[in-house]
């Protein structure tokens, strides 16, 4: 156990101590308590976190079941360091937000905090994790715990609807992705990452090693909302809003980002893992910029401009990536140079979505619309939040002086050295990434000045908008300075924590072999260059597009079919396998018991049948049969006409006595077969069983003469031979057979060893007892069961 | 001794499978107890019968019978009296709630 | 159904005198010779039976009072504990030992923490099948 071990154990704890305290402490919001969990995280992990130099990664290892392999090793290196202090630093700004955001007296805190807590622990534990097992066990947690965060307003239908959805595609994707990592684990004899990585070819020689990657990238798509799988981020705006700033914009979703980071170095220098990232990723961007603008809700622009600001991050990790590849080794800086992008896009990201999302959030709790056909004009009503706003808005948009600018200049150098260093025909990234950030350029002014300026319409809104609590505005407020921070010194990150995390990412780069005491330096101003001509082209023409917005936007987006979506394609196949799951269940499920145990008894029949059969097994000997006497035969065979008479009688008396005689002639048996205790035990058995058949039979109805059908008296026939024919054949065959040595010889020393000459009863008490202690549990469970049953009456019908 | 209590077995195997696919709740009880005695005969048979005195050493006889096949079978037979009692129990009330002790009669309706 | 059988019940009079004992000494036998807690559980309650059919429940109610549900429980909690009173002293669950002591007026005497696990056992099967019993015989519709 190491303070990394505790640090992600922290929030489970808090998981089950807010509940417990929610009942005591209802004065105070729960958020105060659970904040305590974020801000001790963020300190300690701050404690690694040093300007001027990188971390050593540390690792650390418990063991958990280590027959399988799977130990807690956990390992914080740079890029862990980052997504650490990103959980713990947004989520102290989220939980703090939350605090002002849900009111007290209204909503189930407890809960609230607790899933809150659940995700945090869950998602330290994914980035923080060496083992892919241990890292798909907490992937899986983090999911489980966005499905319950969604469906925290579980009343409304959007609300489950969109927890569902989001936990279908995920966990989908998280499926998919363990069984990528069985396949590396089946390569490399080992799940831990730094092991593979070490391993190198050893691994990426294996047969399946691409499908696993196509498994792994899935798994990634799917949870950072990559096109065609973003269809759940829209849905899961229903959550509330810091929920949406934290796991929807700021975490949950990077951690797909995450897993490409970190396991680029296994599969980076393959061409289909750069190709697929790359085209992925610049399709998702084109595809979220654009759906963004048609947007009336803010929260759903804000989601497809995640979608697509994820796709701009992927597709730099991909372009990143193909430093790695020998092909393009002579312009391994070029493309390193993409990396640097991605990581520092990755902050810069978090940093202005996360503050837009609770400034919507604020619009949403003071005006009680987010729709920006109602908003307008309340700009001098909220001035703070206009300025927070258009801070996120502006660094969102790529615009100085605020950090989005210099990413969005460093993201247009990865895809223009793509573009150059590449066949002809990639030029069209380059073009494709310039269209959708002027689409990016004008959602963003959407969000500012479609909701703020204009007319201001006083009847559609709900309440009289006024700025919030100053509490409130206390996290934007923060995020909105780092914004301009990340501006004016990059220098905060850039050595701390990109350069290492890049290193991290391409140990094999020929920049690194080349030219070890390469350095990361990122500045604002790059110069005149192509990229500032590109920006100022986006400005230029995002500005007449957004004004002239209102004439083109009906026939433009009028131009894409509205049934033939993706949304309504999830629909209808949820739709489809629902009906399909019910009609196979129906088609077994009759809901009958003689169906069911035909099922089992055929089941039976055939697999012991066939094994008896197939292997040869069937034995007859009857060469060491000890002889039958008369008394014997004639017992048995009134035992058989006994059943017989069972199996015929109409009648409930005669059928329960035929039963009785039956019990009776069978402990006379165990008399002859030596076994006492076996004939006394059965003989009063048998008489208690009779007194209780007779006690219930006052209440039983008569049986009626069978009716049913000859075909269903056949069936059943040919099943039962079926089943006593192979139980025959099976112990004819045990008889016969003798694999092993008695072990009765070991009993026989009862006295010696349990002071008991009744070895039967030794056995019961002594040397099985733990089996007798259960037995009686189960009969004490049976008589405990029989007087529920008597004395439980329909709660609505008491008489 | 041994193949004909095998066979006997056997044929009570039959009868009681025979009795637990039928539809009429009591019938399906008795099929369960006469199942477990079924068992019960086949187990003692395979081990071989009367080989020696009782398990009770007490006896100083030379050799006993084997005593696992004995508990295995007396904690069995505390067992099905437990369960037939349980399952008795069972068709009893709910032919006292629904009127009725057939199984077809007793299916759930086809929405649930 | 209340009926009055004066023969039945005088028989039954003594007849469960010499059933308990009988079961009584089958469940101390049982170390040694045929019987133990389940059998010995078995005949008590075939004497309580024959004591319901005798008599109506009131009146055995009355004269023997017991809770059967909380006998069965009792039962299972005092082999529970017999097993666990082995891992106190450091065995494993459920080991059991015997001794040979000389008591007053039984001479020498094995005593095993066995028996006391067979008399958990015996109150078990008792409290049990009585509590089956009395619960469906007092069930009223």
């Amino acid at each position: 156990m190491s303070t990394l071990h505790l640090a992600i154990l922290l929030p489970f704890i808090f998981v089950v101590i807010i509940p417990l305290l929610y009942k005591y402490t209802r004065a105070i919001h729960t958020g105060w308590i659970a904040l305590v969990v974020p801000v001790t995280l963020f300190v300690y992990f701050m404690q690694y976190f040093s300007i001027n130099k990188a971390i050593d990664p540390i690792t650390v290892t418990v063991p958990w079941i280590p027959s399988i392999g799977l130990g807690l090793t956990l390992y914080l290196d740079s890029l862990s360091l980052l997504f650490a202090l990103l959980i713990t630093g947004i989520g102290t700004l989220v939980v703090l937000y939350s605090i002002f955001y849900l009111s007290k007296d209204r909503e189930r805190l407890n809960h609230f905090y607790a899933y809150l807590m659940l995700f945090m622990g869950a998602m330290l534990g994914s980035v923080l994790s060496d083992n892919l097992l241990l890292l798909y066990s907490f992937w899986e947690l983090t999911s489980v715990s966005s499905f319950l965060l969604i469906a925290y307003w579980y009343q409304r239908k959007r609300s489950r609807y969109g927890a569902q959805k989001s936990l279908y595609i995920t966990m989908t994707g998280g499926f998919s992705m363990l069984l990528g990592f069985i396949i590396l684990y089946a390569a490399s004899g080992t799940f831990s990452i730094r092991e593979i990585i070490a391993m190198g070819d050893a691994v990426t020689t294996h047969a399946l090693f691409i499908p696993a990657m196509f498994f792994i990238l899935l798994g990634a798509f799917t949870k950072s909302a990559q096109f065609p799988f973003h269809i759940w981020l829209p849905d899961a705006m229903e959550a509330p809003t810091p929920i949406s700033a934290y796991l929807h914009s700021a975490t949950m979703v990077k951690a797909g980002v995450y897993l490409v980071a970190r396991l680029t170095p296994i599969f980076g220098a393959f061409l289909e893992w750069s190709w697929t990232i790359i085209i992925v990723g610049i399709v998702t961007l084109a595809m979220g910029s654009f759906n963004a603008l048609k947007q009336y809700d803010l929260k759903a622009l804000l989601a497809y401009s995640t979608i697509s600001q994820l796709g701009l991050i992927m597709s730099l990790l991909g372009v990143g990536s193909l430093s790695m590849n020998s092909n393009y080794a002579p312009y391994s800086e070029y493309f390193i140079a993409a990396f640097v992008a991605a990581i520092f896009h990755l902050i810069n990201h978090s940093v202005f979505k996360g503050s837009l999302f609770m400034m919507v959030g604020i619009l949403d709790h003071e005006t009680g619309t987010r729709d920006i056909r109602k908003l307008g004009g309340i700009m001098h009503l909220m001035p703070i939040s206009f300025t927070f706003t258009m801070i996120g808005a502006f660094s969102m948009a790529g615009l100085p002086p605020f950090g989005g600018f210099i990413s969005k200049e460093m993201f247009f150098t990865g895809v223009l050295s793509l573009a150059e260093h590449s066949n002809a025909w990639i030029t069209i990234i380059p073009i494709i990434a310039w269209i959708a950030s002027i689409f990016t350029f004008i959602y963003c002014m959407i969000i500012i000045f479609k909701s703020f300026t204009g007319t201001y319409h006083e009847d559609l809104l709900d309440k009289k908008p006024h700025e919030p609590p100053f509490g409130m505005l206390i996290s934007p407020a923060v995020l909105s300075i780092l914004a301009i921070a990340l501006f004016f010194f990059p220098g905060l990150v850039d050595t701390s924590i990109i350069e290492p995390t890049v290193k991290e990412m391409a140990p094999v780069a020929p920049l690194f072999i080349e030219n070890p005491d390469w350095h990361v330096h990122i500045s604002a101003w790059h110069g005149f260059n192509l990229e500032l001509v590109m920006t100022i082209g986006i400005i230029l023409l995002g500005t007449w597009l957004y004004l002239t917005y209102e004439k083109w936007k009906t026939p433009v987006f009028d131009l894409i079919p509205r049934h033939l979506n993706l949304f309504t394609l999830y629909d209808k196949a949820i739709e489809g396998m629902e009906k399909t799951a019910t009609r196979i269940t129906k088609s077994y499920m009759t809901g009958s018991t003689t169906h069911y145990l035909s099922y089992i008894f055929s089941f039976l029949i055939i697999a012991a049948l066939a094994t008896l059969i197939g292997t040869g097994s069937f034995v007859l000997d009857t060469s060491q049969d000890s002889p039958i006497e008369w008394y014997e035969l004639m017992l048995g065979i009134a035992t058989v006409i006994a059943a017989v008479f069972v199996l015929f009688s109409t009648s409930r008396l005669m059928s329960i006595m035929g039963i009785g005689v039956i019990g009776f002639t069978i402990s006379l048996f165990f008399v002859i077969f030596r076994a006492p205790d076996l004939a006394l035990t059965q003989l009063v058995v048998e008489t208690i069983s009779t007194a209780l058949f007779l006690l219930c039979f006052y209440f039983l109805p008569k049986m009626k003469a069978s009716v049913e059908s000859i075909r269903f008296k056949l069936t059943n026939a040919i099943i039962a031979i079926g089943v006593g024919l192979t139980l025959t054949l099976l112990g004819l065959s045990a008889y016969g057979y003798r694999v092993f040595e008695p072990i009765a010889e070991y009993f026989s020393n009862s006295y010696e060893l349990a002071g008991a000459k009744n070895i039967v009863n030794a056995i019961l008490v002594d040397f099985r007892a733990f089996d007798t202690m259960l037995e009686i549990v189960v009969l004490f469970s049976a008589g405990i069961g029989i007087y529920t049953y008597i004395k439980l009456r329909y709660a609505g019908r008491n008489d | 001794m041994e193949t004909f209590m095998i066979i006997l077995s056997g044929i009570l195997f039959t009868i009681a499978t025979y009795l637990i696919l039928n539809k009429n709740f009591l019938r399906i009880v008795l099929g369960i107890t006469l199942f477990s005695h079924a068992t019960h005969m086949m187990l003692m048979a395979i081990n071989g019968l009367k080989r020696g005195a009782a398990p009770l050493l007490g006896e100083h006889a030379d050799a006993y019978t084997d005593p696992i096949p004995q508990a295995l079978i007396l904690t069995s037979i505390v067992i099905s009296f437990a369960l037939t009692a349980l399952l008795l129990v069972l068709g009893y009330r709910t032919y006292i709630e629904l009127g009725t002790d057939n199984m077809k009669k007793l299916r759930g309706e086809s929405h649930e | 159904m209340k009926f009055t059988d004066v023969y039945l019940q005088t028989a039954t009079k003594i007849l469960v005198f010499i059933i308990m004992t009988f079961s009584i000494y089958v469940l101390f036998a049982g170390h040694n010779n045929p019987g133990g807690g389940f059998i010995g559980g078995l005949i008590t309650a075939s004497a309580l039976v024959l004591l319901y059919i005798a008599f109506d429940l009131q009146t055995v109610q009355e004269v023997f009072p017991v809770d059967y549900k909380k006998l069965a429980a009792t039962g299972v909690l005092v082999s529970v504990l017999t097993g666990v009173g082995s891992l106190v002293l450091g065995v494993p669950f459920l080991s059991q030992t015997f001794k040979y002591v000389e008591l007053p007026f039984l001479g020498n005497t094995e005593l095993t923490t066995a028996m006391i696990f067979d008399l958990g056992v015996y109150m078990c099967v008792v409290g049990t099948t009585m509590t089956i019993i009395t619960s469906i015989s007092e069930d009223d519709i």
